[in-house]
């Protein structure tokens, strides 16, 4: 069988929830350290949104009980336009294999749909960076590496419809 | 239906899982890739894209004059979630591994 297609590999990873919350609500989730530590790997997260604006994520406590370093992850912003959509650069730098892969793009997209329901889409582009994609895709899951974006987004839907994160 | 219900219904039909295998394979694919690996018709694949994209298995992204498809497994974790691991991930696990072990062995 032959295909006229060109197939350059595709290096984006593409993950979608639906949440019963506003966009603001969702919007404050991503963005705001106070909420970003309540789901997902726990750690806070600051953001300077403007362009150019620097971000930096942090290990949650219990990560750096287990020896992690004290900043997790680092960024700039690309474009911030609330609650609609944020595009930033992202680096994760707990380890010299990750850092030295350096930045990928991640984009938020926060659309209202019917019915108080937000539909939120990460767009993650992780060209040149395999060892983050397989981490943010939830391969070392069973390792203790955490459950990638679709346990990210699973527990943050948990925390805003329920109020509280999916059982531990 | 519930979106729990759409998720269920796409899964339950083996050309549908067939392409979400697929799409873990290499995602980020366009409907000419996709159709190529089928005995089907180019309508058919779309029909069966449809009922995936619906049930927010699969999203669909222009890039350039390209439509790209990419599997999304949140839905698939939200299930994980909300019925395994409350009930039964333990046991489940527990069958899992015995049934990879005994495979591992055959």
């Amino acid at each position: 069988m032959t295909t006229t297609t060109q197939q350059t590999p595709v290096t984006t990873q593409v993950y979608r929830v639906y949440i019963k919350a506003t966009p603001e609500a969702i919007w404050d989730a991503i963005t705001d350290p106070d909420w970003t530590e309540r789901y997902g790997y726990g750690g806070r997260v600051e953001f300077d949104l403007r362009p150019g604006g620097r971000v930096i994520g942090y290990t949650s406590p219990a990560m750096r009980e287990q020896g992690a370093p004290e900043v997790a992850l680092e960024g700039e912003v690309v474009e911030a336009d609330p609650p609609h959509r944020l595009v930033q650069t992202w680096c994760l730098v707990m380890g010299p294999e990750m850092a030295a892969e350096g930045f990928t793009r991640l984009t938020y997209e926060i659309a209202p749909i019917d019915g108080g329901v937000t539909r939120l889409t990460v767009i993650h582009d992780l060209e040149g960076a395999p060892i983050q994609a397989q981490l943010i895709s939830g391969a070392f899951e069973s390792g203790g590496g955490g459950g990638g974006w679709s346990w990210i987004l699973s527990d943050l839907k948990s925390l805003l419809e329920t109020g509280a994160r999916m059982a531990a | 239906m519930t979106d729990d219900d759409l998720v269920f219904k796409a899964l339950a039909d083996p050309t549908r899982r067939f392409l979400l295998d697929r799409l873990f394979e290499r995602d980020g694919r366009t409907l000419t890739e996709l159709e190529s690996e089928l005995e089907m018709s180019r309508f058919g694949v779309m029909k069966h894209l449809r009922v995936l994209e619906d049930a927010g298995l699969v999203v669909a992204r222009r890039k350039g004059r390209e439509k790209l498809h990419f599997l999304n497994p949140v839905p698939i974790r939200l299930i994980h979630d909300r019925w395994i691991d409350k009930y039964t991930e333990r046991r489940v696990s527990a069958l899992a591994n015995l049934k990879s072990e005994l495979e591992k062995q055959a």
